[in-house]
């Protein structure tokens, strides 16, 4: 009882916080189910939920009745955080310091019912969550997961309804289903239903009949099942191609952002995943791809005048270069240093580029302007969508050689490198040029990448090329998976997506970044979409692991 | 002895002492430039030299957490910049309450008091609840987990704070008795900047004698030495732990004051730069090492007052003082390339696994 007690107040703890830091209200700007739960209420309710079913999924020996009561004791400890909220703002203007504290927030808080009446809901909502969230815990497994994908898929779609509304719409046979299932602002509630229907009875016959199809699949002849595949592989390549026409100007764009962070991420990826260089500077190298293809092709600083694709060897020659020269001076450092050195070196080409010492050369902080477009014959690659299959090819390009070079000597090299350096030097590997060509390959992709975002603005600033920058590429491919290919990809489109997507999270984005970091960290190392190798790594203690306080380096990075 | 010492110079440590060498010509000849030029009478410098005391004093205190940190765990707290920032800007509401209500001009030293306590306990908060749920379940974990943690603790931590308090420049009211110069002929000091110099020496004074005096803070310096045999010898490690961060959290909030007045102005990223200078000052003066971070701070903080002007100008640089974040950075190059053990020496005792 303790136990949901603690639970139940950090929950409140965290639902306040999540109210104060203006997060509800920003998300009440959308509906999930149309008139009936905006986005902020989900939030508040799943969070409950989730800690109500954590208060009741603790409970020793998992008797029904100290179930609920413990699902119902944090439930009622979390409606109670936000209405000792609400008190208090009645009381007096938090609003003086807490800038969030507005009478919205209360009006939200109090479901537009006036302050009593609203502690009363709250502290009844919590209760009732917390109680459901003991069922759920009761129930069998597989109720419960059907129950979470289908509430999952609810959420999610309302979530996502800028996504899937102009996608659909774009079918003009399809429209009557999006007529049925989106209002202008959030799902309708029969749309709901029907969508929480319809993905209950999927799961649930998946649940049933997922093993037999798997196992069907599988005891197929090998050749069917390569045609199989290479058909889904078709299939795929055939979508990635057809995509911005499917999608329309502003995904289109979404998913030209997507797929320079795909870019980036690749390139770090082979410096942080395979060799295990942490490069916090990563971003000096996207600027030196897009300055230098900016100096070459600009008319605005005269120098020269290349086309882009004159300019583009260039751009890529001065970020091995300089990722050359940034591994020199670091070979000798360990992890933590070696992290802040390349963060210095990240931050002095910010300042150099930005400073008025540099700007006949490079712009100052009016950076350049007028950067060429890249063209293909006549056709200049301008639209989003023009800008979509040059990114692409670039994808498709550097995701080649990163899994290539995966498998070759060199990859296993940087692999040995990142495990331990001291073995790896006795085995043979010539530490320099292994790090070094790390960083070599890495700076490359990261040039090209800022080569192409150069043309594609058509201008570069220095203020595009903070630290926050690098830091954002270290977090998707860490939420990804450190190390995998394909990590970088759920990584980019979480982390890089998903915000783009929701614009209300625009101000909370680094927020969640950070949680979600810390969150990845504590409970899933590996990633989302890990290497099977790292995960077996990062999990190999754990079985044998025992409660010991000293905390020696039982590895080393 | 040639033969060997041939043997065992690479290619890369000759470019390295090249590029050295070169940045050392460069310093030279921008500072005898200067000097010779007469652009900048003595008064100058003895301001750029005081106002670089007081940044470094306060780099100093900052650094004291990263130290004892490092020390103790044997990883960068990131997060500690946020530990710094979160201290003044929440006191920030009460001097602006004080100020508001008069109370800030009638009892200035009686609302500063007050003030430190509040900062210093934020901080202290802060820090508890970061070693508490990022670092405590992490420690044995390779090494790029934790730091990657305390990466994204750090965001974490600046963006509630925004989301908290806005993302607005919040002004720290004037404290009058803080305003105002000194002057000894022709040079002057202003006299919250003596303030600062002096708090800041008081504290790393008072920190400094608890770390080497105390029975805490042997035991500190006990785990940091080696934490199987201290917890064999009964002392409580995660308690000592809990105590580091106590003190570096306390130290940081310290310096937020100081640097607000110092500033005047409190933000959600002011963490960041002063973080990372801070983490140079340590590393500098040697990690784990901590007479050696309070040395690094004020060396850190007079090179950047007075390094711009000096090395740059007389090169002919324009607006050199646009680079003075750059000269520190490479500084924290040059000094982990040449000398990763700091300027007294790293206190940590290497252990390889």
């Amino acid at each position: 009882m303790k136990q949901a007690i603690k639970i139940g107040l950090i929950g409140g703890v965290v639902e306040v916080l999540l109210s104060l830091i203006g997060m509800i209200e920003a998300f009440s700007q959308r509906d999930i189910i149309s008139h009936i739960i905006s986005m902020g209420h989900t939030l508040l309710l799943l969070v409950v939920l989730f800690i109500g079913y954590l208060a009741a999924k603790g409970t020793p020996g998992r008797k029904p009745s100290w179930v609920l009561i413990n699902g119902l004791t944090s439930g009622l400890m979390v409606g109670g955080g936000l209405a000792l909220l609400v008190t208090m703002g009645g009381m007096m203007n938090l609003r003086k310091v807490f800038i969030n504290a507005s009478p919205l927030l209360y009006k939200l808080l109090t479901f537009d019912q006036g302050r009593n009446e609203g502690i009363l809901l709250l502290l009844g909502g919590g209760v009732l969550s917390g109680l459901l969230a003991g069922l759920l815990s009761l129930a069998p497994s597989i109720l419960r997961r059907v129950l979470i994908v289908s509430l999952g898929s609810v959420v999610g779609a309302g979530v996502l309804q800028d996504l899937l509304r102009p996608t659909v719409a774009l079918w003009g046979s399809l429209a009557v289903v999006n007529e049925w299932l989106f209002s202008s602002n959030g799902l309708t509630s029969h749309g709901a239903i029907g969508l929480f229907a319809l993905v209950t009875a999927s799961s649930a016959f998946w649940a049933k009949k997922g093993n037999v199809i798997r196992s069907g699949l599988k005891s197929l002849p090998p050749a069917r099942q390569r045609a199989l595949k290479i058909t889904a592989l078709l299939l795929l390549i055939a979508l990635l191609l057809g995509l911005p026409q499917l999608l329309g100007l502003f995904l289109s764009e979404v998913l030209t952002i997507i797929g320079l962070y795909v870019l980036l991420g690749l390139g770090l990826n082979i410096v942080v995943g395979f060799a295990g260089l942490l490069d916090l500077g990563y971003v000096a190298f996207f600027a030196i791809g897009a300055y230098t293809t900016g100096v070459l092709t600009s008319p605005e600083l005269g120098f020269f005048n290349l086309s882009f694709w004159g300019a583009l060897p260039f751009a890529i020659f001065m970020g091995v270069l300089s990722g050359v020269l940034l591994g020199v001076p670091v070979l000798k450092m360990r992890g933590d240093y070696l992290a802040i050195a390349t963060l210095g070196f990240g931050e002095i080409i910010r300042i150099l580029v930005l400073s008025d010492f540099l700007r006949p050369w490079l712009g100052g902080a009016q950076g350049i302007g007028k950067i060429a477009k890249a063209h293909i014959g006549s056709m200049e690659l301008a639209t989003p969508q023009q800008i979509y299959y040059l990114i692409l090819a670039g994808c498709l390009l550097v995701g080649f050689i990163s899994w290539r070079l995966r498998d070759s000597r060199l990859g296993r090299a940087w692999m040995a490198v990142r495990e331990d350096e001291d073995v790896a030097q006795a085995m043979g590997i010539n530490l320099s040029s292994t790090k070094l060509l790390a960083f070599a390959t890495g700076a490359a992709f990261s040039a090209l990448s800022g080569a192409i975002f150069a043309s594609k603005l058509g201008s570069v600033y220095p203020h595009s090329f903070n630290v926050m920058i690098s830091i954002n590429i270290l977090c998707l491919i860490i939420v990804g998976g450190m190390g995998s290919i394909p990590g970088v990809l759920v990584g980019a489109f979480a982390l890089v997506g998903l915000p783009e997507l929701l614009r209300e999270f625009a101000d909370y984005r680094l927020l969640v970044y950070g949680a979600a970091l810390v969150a990845m960290m504590l409970l899933r190392p590996e990633g989302l979409w890990p290497e099977a190798l790292r995960r077996r790594e990062l999990h190999e203690g754990e079985s044998t692991k025992t409660e010991s306080v000293s905390g020696s380096e039982s590895k080393s990075t | 002895m040639w033969k060997r010492l041939r043997e065992r110079t690479t290619p890369t440590d000759v470019v390295m002492w090249l590029i050295g060498a070169a940045i050392l010509v460069l310093v030279i000849w921008g500072s005898t430039a200067t000097l010779s030029g007469g652009k900048y009478s003595s008064s100058h410098w003895f301001d750029f030299v005081v106002f670089g005391l007081a940044q470094g004093s306060i780099y100093a205190l900052i650094a004291m957490g990263y130290t004892m940190v490092y020390g103790i765990l044997r990883m960068i707290n990131f997060a500690h910049s946020e530990v710094f920032m979160s201290g003044p800007y929440t006191a920030y509401y009460v001097a602006a309450a004080f100020y508001s209500s008069g109370f800030l001009d009638r009892q200035p030293i009686l609302s500063l008091i007050i003030i430190f306590l509040v900062s210093m306990a934020t901080s202290t908060v802060i820090a508890l609840l970061l070693e508490r749920i990022a670092y405590r379940p992490l420690r044995t974990a390779p090494r790029l987990v934790p730091l990657i943690t305390a990466i994204g603790a750090s965001f974490f931590l600046q963006y509630t704070f925004r989301g908290l308090y806005g993302s607005g420049f919040q002004a720290y009211p004037v404290v009058k008795i803080l305003e105002g110069e000194w002057m000894f002929g022709e040079f002057r000091i202003l006299k919250f900047q003596a303030v600062v110099i002096v708090a800041a020496a008081l504290l790393m004074a008072g920190l400094y004698t608890f770390i080497q005096r105390t029975r805490i803070g042997k035991a500190i310096r006990s785990v940091s030495e080696d934490k199987e045999a201290s917890s064999l010898m009964g002392i409580d490690v995660d308690r000592m732990i809990v105590t580091t961060f106590v003190i570096g959290g306390m130290a940081a909030g310290a310096a937020g004051v100081l640097y607000a007045v110092m500033f005047k102005q409190v933000h959600f990223f002011m963490g960041f730069v002063p973080g990372i200078k801070a983490f140079t000052a340590a590393v500098l003066g040697g990690i784990g090492n901590i007479p050696g971070a309070m040395l690094g701070g004020i060396f850190l903080g007079l090179i950047e007052s007075v390094g711009p002007t000096l090395f740059l100008d007389g090169l002919g640089i324009v607006a050199p003082y646009q680079l003075k974040d750059a000269i520190a950075f490479i500084l924290l190059v040059l000094v982990l390339i040449f000398r990763p053990t700091g300027i007294l020496g790293e206190r940590v005792a290497i252990k390889k696994a």
